[in-house]
């Protein structure tokens, strides 16, 4: 907007750089001035094309195999991303084939395991893609204290949240985390969510469910999301239940408390 | 007892009531996931034909979800107030809707028939109506509720400032809210969307919002949307709770797998009660609804979602809420398509909150995975605000930062002042006056383009 144009400024703009939230975008009358409106529109667009992106699941396991994990490839039930849209029911469970091969796998093994990781594109392949290995990596090196037992990294496709009591039942995990691509925001085309469930099984609802959300570069560390989740499963494990009963009373001094205290101007 | 009628030269049978309804309702995504819609265009007629010929009566002998195994059930039935009732108890669901649309049904009326109104019939009746019949309706009744200023007036619509910040950054959350006010937003409440779900943080910022609002005098209240039993804890703790939130469902089912019952409720509505916090009254609670919610926790029992959805109000009215919102397109193209089918629900949901007394608003929104985009958010606001809703959404630019979705803008609601004339609530319209923020005569609209001194003092902290 430069000195001539009609749209009017407004004079707190350096309110800006405190959050990624559309404030001071200034008015026309009281309309959005036309540069506001044209930077939404380019947003919705990057967002629309984030939901129908397709996740490389063959480079993502090699990422994964060089950092010492294994891996099995599953698919929803959902064959596409049309279907998957407009059928969460598909997107929740394993194709029959994916299914089997599960089976397949619990079968060989002896024991189960303590906890099962599954890794799916949700809404947003860009998060998964992004986020999904660094955090990964923090997570488990959170846990390499407690000597858990852990099953290969289940890479889904057209997967939902719910899948992930399919796999941790099928592989008889005591506890089961789901990290998927959240819907894609205007701002966050790629924040990735985790979901926690102690002794998954199908069947479970979202209150036996506990979820981390927005973990991406501006939103939630990887640190920070690997320690509430760890927290939350060893509560879990300590008394045997998820979800709503169990809350996240983890210890962390920077959200919100000081930041909320140190930083509002508004009661400085 | 089954249903049959005859259109187009064939006979369409229906099992029960609630096939009926399934099938009459007009055509969204969620009810074919569901596997309840109606078959074909023919069919969904037959099946409102058939439904304008039932007596409105029966819908209190034939439960849809049986009185025994559902407590939402139950509520409707035990609470229903049979002498409200009379005015309309011999009509037909058909003649319900010629009645509503004429002079008979005026505001005080309809405001008197709404404890002997069940949410099963006034879905009933919304699915023979078409959008101006559902807005000309609305626009009839006025729900008022109070807390630290007067919600729901005639000519008059509030926003909910709602200055989500994606790990609750004092700061950011303070800067959005500064942004809200100086666009005369924020009388229905101001309210966070926590990325946390501690209490310890929640308590953070119900602190810092009650310190917010005290500080500038703001006429308005305060709530942080975490699940009821969170606030239960942070009443416990001592923490400032103006309103006590929850999402809410039509049936029993849906509303455990959000960890809740009616009892829950009431335990939150009584702790809320509890602080006395209100000025000018005691509704306090805030709850938020969805078509959507009972089919995506495998709870509608075969009803279809728009009916579950009216069955939420029923929840919603015994505990005297100050706001309910129906957040109509956040659930995801599954439930709602496109922007034809979330104006048509949005309209819907507030039709049938108002017929049942609840004080309705409407989160105007949509998902980037929905066939939606700002100019059907355009419609539906325009729409509502002409059906008389009592709140919007207000949000930087649109973009809730945190939650991932499009709501409507600061800028929005003074879209819908200028071309409807509609004002803030009078507490805060006065204070909005007195900051030298907004001035509002009729559809003109004066905004200041100075910093208000108080709000000038504290930016001057981070320079």
């Amino acid at each position: 907007m430069s000195d001539r144009s009609p749209a009017i400024e407004n004079p707190w703009q350096h309110l800006r750089q405190l959050t990624p939230a559309r404030i001071a975008l200034g008015r026309a009358g009281t309309s959005l001035p036309t540069a506001a409106q044209l930077d939404f529109q380019l947003a919705h667009a990057q967002a629309r094309d984030a939901v129908h992106l397709a996740l490389d699941t063959d480079a993502l396991a090699a990422q994964l195999e060089a950092q010492g994990h294994r891996c099995l490839h599953l698919h929803s039930a959902a064959p596409d991303r049309h279907t998957y849209l407009q059928r969460p029911d598909l997107g929740r469970r394993l194709s029959d084939e994916s299914a089997e091969r599960l089976g397949d796998h619990a079968r060989q093994q002896q024991m189960g395991y303590d906890l099962a990781i599954v890794i799916a594109d949700g809404l947003s392949a860009l998060a998964v893609q992004r986020h999904a290995l660094p955090l990964l990596q923090r997570i488990t090196e959170q846990i390499e204290k407690d000597g858990w037992r852990l099953a290969p990294v289940c890479l889904v496709e057209q997967g939902r949240v719910a899948l992930g009591d399919e796999v941790g039942e099928a592989l008889r995990a005591r506890m089961v985390v789901v990290l998927l691509g959240e819907r894609p925001g205007l701002s966050s085309p790629d924040s990735l969510g985790l979901y926690f469930t102690y002794a998954p099984k199908r069947g479970r609802t979202d209150a036996e469910r506990n979820c981390i959300s927005n973990v991406r570069l501006e939103g939630l560390s990887y640190n920070l999301a690997a320690h509430r989740l760890v927290h939350l499963m060893r509560e879990a494990c300590r008394r045997q239940l998820s979800g709503v009963s169990l809350k996240d009373e983890a210890d962390m001094p920077s959200l919100p408390g000081d930041a909320a205290k140190a930083g509002n101007f508004l009661l400085g | 007892m089954g249903y049959s009628h005859n259109a187009g030269g064939t006979t369409w049978r229906f099992d029960d009531l609630r096939e009926v309804m399934a099938k009459a309702s007009p055509a969204r995504s969620g009810d074919l996931l569901a596997g309840v819609a109606a078959g074909s265009d023919v069919e969904r007629v037959a099946a409102q034909m058939c439904l304008a010929e039932v007596p409105l009566g029966r819908f209190l002998d034939e439960a849809l979800i049986p009185y025994e195994g559902d407590e939402v059930t139950r509520l409707i039935l035990d609470s229903h107030d049979a002498a409200a009732f009379a005015p309309v108890s011999h009509l037909t669901v058909g003649d319900f809707r010629n009645w509503l649309l004429g002079d008979e049904a005026d505001g005080p009326a309809l405001a008197a028939l709404a404890p002997g109104l069940t949410p099963e019939m006034v879905a009933a009746v919304s699915k023979l109506m078409r959008v101006q019949d559902l807005i000309l309706v609305a626009q009839k009744v006025r729900v008022v509720t109070r807390f630290r200023n007067t919600i729901g007036l005639a000519g008059r619509m509030s926003t909910r400032l709602q200055p989500n910040h994606p790990t609750d950054d004092g700061a950011g959350i303070a800067a959005s809210i500064l942004d809200g006010l100086l666009y005369g937003n924020g009388d229905a409440v101001i309210g966070i969307n926590p990325a946390t779900d501690s209490t310890a943080g929640i308590c953070e910022l119900l602190k810092m919002l009650d310190a917010v609002i005290g500080r500038y005098e703001i006429p308005t209240q305060a709530c942080v949307l975490t699940h009821v039993t969170t606030s239960i804890e942070a009443i416990a703790r001592g923490a400032p709770v103006d309103l006590v939130f929850q999402s809410i469902a039509g049936t029993e089912e849906a509303n455990a797998s959000f960890g809740i019952s009616l009892a829950t409720l009431q335990e939150g509505y009584e702790a809320g009660l509890s602080q006395k916090r209100g000025t000018l009254g005691d509704n306090l609670m805030y709850f938020e609804t969805g078509q959507g919610s009972a089919l995506s926790a495998n709870a509608h029992h075969g009803v279809d979602q728009q009916t579950c959805e009216a069955r939420a109000y029923a929840v919603a009215r015994r505990f005297k809420p100050l706001l309910v919102n129906t957040v109509v397109g956040f659930i995801g193209p599954e439930y709602l398509y496109n922007g034809k089918q979330i104006i048509r629900a949005g309209l819907e949901d507030h039709f049938c909150g108002k017929l049942l007394g609840v004080p309705m608003g409407c989160d105007i929104c949509y998902t980037n995975h929905a066939e939606a985009d700002q100019d059907d958010m355009d419609v539906l606001l325009t729409l509502l605000g002409t059906a008389g809703i009592n709140f919007i959404m207000g949000i930087p630019g649109s973009d809730d930062v945190m939650l991932n979705y499009q709501t409507t803008s600061f800028h929005d609601a003074l879209y819908v002042r200028q071309v409807l004339g509609l004002r803030p609530a009078p507490e805060f319209e006065d204070w909005l006056a007195k900051m030298e923020i907004l001035r509002q005569d009729g559809n003109r609209l004066q905004l200041g383009r100075e910093l208000p001194e108080p709000f000038r003092r504290a930016l001057e902290q981070l320079a």
